[in-house]
């Protein structure tokens, strides 16, 4: 890398150098400490009996035989564990709003939930008698799609209907529908994302054990070992600090491993119990079957643009299956919240929902809100197409460049630093288009199909302060007296190389060798609380302490050299380990002579100083920093076979500094690997009694090196808000990969058609679909019987006919407004109650609503027996709320806008 | 279940165990010799995380008993460096192409490379491409897993880079 880093200035030693990694020795020769590692005195093994059902109630539980074999020391079922009190809790650190018991009670809500833990002196003899553990059901029919979820029976018996999170309009907006409908070029784009496996290479797993009465000492592999330590003390009510999580190599996570769950919470609680040590190490089988997965999601993005291709006005409609118990529910609120926030687009709109189902709960996985770029991307490059403009061309257009900022998404968020336009420029400089068109059309005559896709995209990195989980990072740095320098870092990593990167920007900062820098991380006793891998964060958020400590302390180090050396601070420099003084070359002293003086001979210190070179900073960044990126890819597509092979990738992202590139460059390409995986080949079928099909990497299919090209890569530069300029990297691949890919493929396509519906991954048989015009893969077949379905579905409690059409104005019945009326508001954060006062006069009304937060008065307009009227509010945001309420009799029902949080139904009687 | 007494050379030394017919080579090289290096990433044989050299061939050793290991001298990825904490020239590559992440798939990686490399044989970069495409990464991409295996590939024919 050059020696100009944006951000540091041309002084940069080791920031923006492809130095080699503090970690690999120590991995390359066997030497990493994974939790299948850890092995403690009188410690035993656990196995988990499931449900075979998706289902039911549990009716008995005998566990005699498996209590009989030897090697068993315990069964246990939920019972026994409910001696313990333990309540899960969400990412967010809030108790689930679904009970969500560790072991099934008495009843179970997806196959594979746990019923029973066995402990023994073995995984072998675990499994044995889990497998001699006899549990009656009485089975019940399963939701398991998202089409179920939508007019079948509760998943949780608590509520009634199966919607875990709603936000948007449940009646799309007569203007916005105009605008839509009335616009010039009009494209549809439905995507159907499978539910896939995150399938880190080290499965999930856990040894815990009560060392000392009120402690508990948990290696556990996960993304925060802070993370895992506040859970786990909410979770059993006792202190954060009682609680010692150590976790020093974790093989990949992905958003698997964020939090405990079911299984890791069992093995805790047993070994409070049992009060020996215990093992639990998820096998693969159990991890394909029963991890919380991540995606399946539906959604229907419409899009209207002008004659000059400009966006007019869009509305989507998502749905996401969230499993019987989420680990966070997803309503999808953060894909649209970013689905069109680098477009100039004028007008959106949108219904999002969650919703239960019989199925294994949903948990995060690189990028979880990723959908919003898939289908605006693919949607984009169909909307080329059929507009018959270049797809470049009509991202140019819209995109949002630098030289329109600071201005505000469609939604209201803030842009001020984005470059997703110019990350497509420079993406354009560096790949002649018109020569692969050229070659692309050659191709065609020769019955050769290439295809092209370009993608752009922003991504919310670093985001800290708006989410309670998700806060800044601590660095504490110090010289120890022999002159090296320790690091004790709120950062994890997972493969992220943290020990090597923040080593990177302490050497630098300092003025040490890099080789004299050792960073501590993966143990919550040891560093402040960091949420750790979780939003492409660490770089950015843990960067920015690690330069800022180091800075510190560096000005500590010349303070002292100066008293010292009789020098003024100014004039002090630190380089390699060493203390000069400016013009004064035999005046330089190694940072370990220094070093010993601050430590063991306070009486040569200045009086202010203190003894010792220790600083500490924890870093609280700008709430969210985005990186922006341009990808491309050249794909041919085997119209024999459907098969895709993958010629070309460039990448073109702007993560501002570049710590160390190789690292980036790392992080890039795992995640285009996962979206490569995700087009072509990863699925996780269940089938309609809710069983996952898929229970083997012969079955689930993860790319091999066979199916990753090499990636190229340009760096654009752009330093970001935050202390040394960085922005995070670690999720863009997997939400750039997959619509660059899709767009590749579907340009092969063209001669054929249009994909019609995208559902992923787009086998071979699926691609042959289009290519020989027939349902080969039997995709068409099911949606259809699924549309039909749905059709002639009862209509669910929820899809009662919406309100506010329902009371059309009525022309006889005389209606009076006058009066007061009780109202009851149905919002996303649950029923508003409040009592409303009306006087009318001619065309206009005013009087006002009390509600336990107290009166507001209003006035609006009244046209027969419809009252308009907005209500500007302060909480929980500020927004305005827009009235519009139908009077019938007695009665009165409407809908209210609440701003970007969709609408809420209002009904009423008058009092 | 019948235990067996079994008897073998792991990274130079004799080791001798009572096992389970039922073990795999896998449990037995990790937890009863303590070679954790080997990791366990499916169990079912596909992943190759677990690959070990037997008798100089790349072996998966979730898919092998520990009684069939009776004999046999092995290699795990602990023993390949020098005593002295020099990488094998597998392991250096693979340093200094960032071969990997979370060193999780490593070394299975490293044991196919090192035993498809050892002596004088002399791989073709596709004959080297084809065995890795037995290893699933989750981490990398394979970017620095290709650039090391056509390092060594060449360096192998003796036009080294
Ligand atoms: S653990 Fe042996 S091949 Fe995966
Ligand atoms: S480095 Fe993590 S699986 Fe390969």
């Amino acid at each position: 890398m050059n020696a100009e880093v944006p951000g540091i200035g041309a002084a940069a030693r080791y920031i923006g150098k492809r130095v080699l990694r503090k970690e690999d020795p120590r991995l390359l020769t066997g030497r990493g400490q994974f939790v299948d590692d850890i092995s403690l005195p009188g410690m035993l093994h656990c196995a988990f009996a499931r449900s075979p059902i998706a289902r039911g109630r549990i009716v008995s539980i005998d566990s005699t035989a498996a209590r009989d074999v030897p090697g068993v020391h315990a069964v246990y079922t939920a019972e026994d564990l409910a001696k313990v009190s333990f309540t899960m809790h969400t990412f967010f650190m809030v108790p689930t709003s679904v009970k969500t018991p560790t072991l099934a009670e008495d009843h179970v809500a997806y196959v594979g939930e746990p019923v029973a833990l066995v402990i023994a002196d073995s995984r072998y003899i675990a499994e044995d008698a889990a497998s001699l553990i006899e549990v009656d059901y009485e089975e019940e029919d399963p939701v398991v799609t998202l089409a179920d979820a939508k007019s079948g029976q509760p998943v949780h018996p608590e509520l009634e209907h199966n919607i875990a999170g709603q936000m948007g309009d449940e009646d799309i907006d007569e203007d916005l529908e105009a605008a839509i409908e009335g616009a010039p070029h009009r494209v549809t784009q439905r995507v159907i994302h499978p539910r896939i496996s995150q399938s880190p290479m080290e499965t999930r797993g856990v040894v815990a054990t009560r060392d000392g009465p009120e402690e508990l000492t948990l290696y556990i592999t996960c993304q925060s070992p802070h993370t895992i330590a506040r859970w786990v003390s909410l979770a059993l009510g006792l202190p954060q600090t009682a609680i010692r999580v150590i976790a020093k190599d974790v093989g990949g996570a992905f958003g698997l491993k964020n939090h405990p769950w079911k299984e890791e919470s069992s093995v805790i609680i047993a070994a409070m119990l049992f009060g020996r040590p215990l093992k639990w190490i998820e096998d693969r089988y159990e991890n394909l079957t029963t991890a919380n997965p991540a995606r399946e999601q539906d959604i229907t993005l419409r899009i209207a643009f002008d004659n000059d291709g400009k966006l007019v006005a869009s509305h989507s409609e998502y749905d996401l299956n969230n499993g019987a118990y989420p680990q966070a529910v997803d309503d999808g609120m953060a894909a649209q919240m970013f689905l069109w926030s680098a477009y100039k687009l004028p007008a959106y709109g949108f219904l999002t929902r969650a919703w239960y189902t019989n199925t294994t709960g949903l948990a995060a996985y690189r990028g979880p809100w990723a959908m919003e770029t898939l289908v605006r991307e693919t949607a984009l490059d169909k909307a080329a197409r059929a507009i018959g403009i270049d797809p470049v061309e009509l991202r140019r257009r819209n995109l949002v460049k630098l030289s329109d900022q600071p201005t505000a998404s469609v939604l209201g968020l803030p842009l001020e630093d984005i470059t997703p336009a110019e990350c497509l420029e420079k993406l354009v400089e560096n790949f002649d288009i018109a020569a692969f068109r050229k070659e692309q059309a050659e191709a065609r005559e020769q019955g050769r199909y290439l295809g092209l896709g370009v993608a752009t995209y922003i991504e919310p990195t670093a985001s800290a302060g708006s989410m309670g989980v998700m806060t800044g990072e601590l660095a504490q740095v110090r010289i120890e007296p022999t002159g090296k320098v320790t690091a004790t870092m709120s950062t994890h990593s997972q493969g992220h190389g943290t020990a090597t990167t923040m080593a990177q920007v302490i050497a630098d900062r300092l003025g040490v060798p890099y080789e004299d820098v050792t960073v501590f991380e993966g143990d919550n006793s040891r560093g402040g609380f960091g949420p750790g891998a979780a939003g492409s964060r660490q770089g950015v958020i843990a960067g920015g302490a690690a330069i800022k400590a180091s800075e510190m302390l560096a000005d500590k180090v010349k303070a002292l050299a100066a008293h010292l050396l009789n020098a003024n601070p100014e004039n002090i420099t630190i380089d390699e380990g060493m203390v000069h003084v400016e013009g004064a070359e035999e005046m330089s002293r190694s940072l370990s002579e220094i070093a010993g003086i601050a430590y063991g001979e306070p009486d040569r210190l200045p009086q202010d100083l203190g003894t010792g070179l220790e600083v500490q900073y924890r870093y609280q960044p700008p709430p969210m920093t985005f990186t922006s990126a341009a990808h491309a890819c050249v794909v041919e597509v085997d119209a024999e076979t459907g098969f895709v092979k993958i010629l070309r990738w460039i990448s073109s992202e702007d993560c501002g500094t570049v710590i160390n590139p190789a690292v980036v460059e790392g992080q890039i390409s795992g995640g285009l690997a996962q979206g490569i995986g995700m087009v072509l080949l990863e699925e996780m079928p269940i089938d309609d009694r809710g069983n996952t099909t898929a229970a083997t990497y012969k079955d689930y299919l993860l790319p091999a090196i066979s199916d990753i090209p090499d990636f190229e890569f340009l760096h654009a530069n752009t330093p970001s808000k935050s202390i040394g300029g960085m922005r995070g990297v670690g999720e863009g691949g997997a939400i750039i990969g997959p619509p660059t890919l899709v767009n590749a493929i579907a340009d092969a396509l063209s001669p054929f058609g249009e994909i019609d519906i995208l559902e992923l991954p787009l086998t071979p048989s699926r691609i042959l679909d289009l290519i020989e015009g027939r349902d080969i893969s039997g995709s068409a077949a099911r949606h259809q019987a699924q549309a039909g379905a749905q059709l002639e579905a009862p209509a669910a409690a929820e899809a009662a006919a919406p309100a506010g059409q329902a009371a059309a104005p009525s022309s006889g019945a005389e209606t009076r407004i006058d009066g007061d009326w009780k109202m009851v508001m149905k919002t996303p954060m649950g029923d508003q109650e409040m009592t409303g006062h009306f006087e009318t006069d001619g065309g206009t009304v005013s009087g006002y609503l009390a509600s336990p937060e107290g009166d507001q008065n209003f006035t609006g307009t009244v046209d027969g027996n419809v009252v308009k009227f907005d209500l500007k509010v302060d909480k929980p945001m500020k927004i305005t709320l827009k009235y519009n309420l139908t009077f019938e009799g007695d009665s009165v029902s409407g809908k209210v806008k609440l701003g970007m949080m969709g609408s809420a139904k209002l009904s009423g009687e008058r009092l | 279940m019948s235990d067996h007494q079994i008897g073998l050379t792991i990274n130079g030394r004799r080791h001798v165990a009572s096992v389970e017919g039922r073990m795999t080579l896998a449990d037995m090289l990790r937890d009863d010799a303590g070679y954790t290096g080997v990791h366990l990433g499916c169990e079912h044989g596909v992943c190759g995380a677990c690959t070990v050299i037997v008798d100089g061939r790349a072996v998966r050793s979730c898919l092998m008993l520990a009684v069939q290991a009776d004999e046999t001298e092995i290699k795990t990825v602990e023993g390949l460096a020098e005593p002295d904490g020099t990488l094998h020239p597998v392991q250096q590559t693979m340093r200094e192409e960032h071969a990997l992440q979370c060193g999780f798939c490593t070394p299975g990686v490293v044991m196919t490379l090192a035993a498809l490399t050892s002596g004088n044989a002399q791989p073709s970069e596709e004959s080297l491409l084809k065995a890795l495409s037995g290893h699933i990464c989750r981490c990398t991409g394979y970017q620095g897993i290709r650039r090391a295996a056509k390092r060594l590939a060449a360096a192998g024919s003796g036009d080294a880079a």
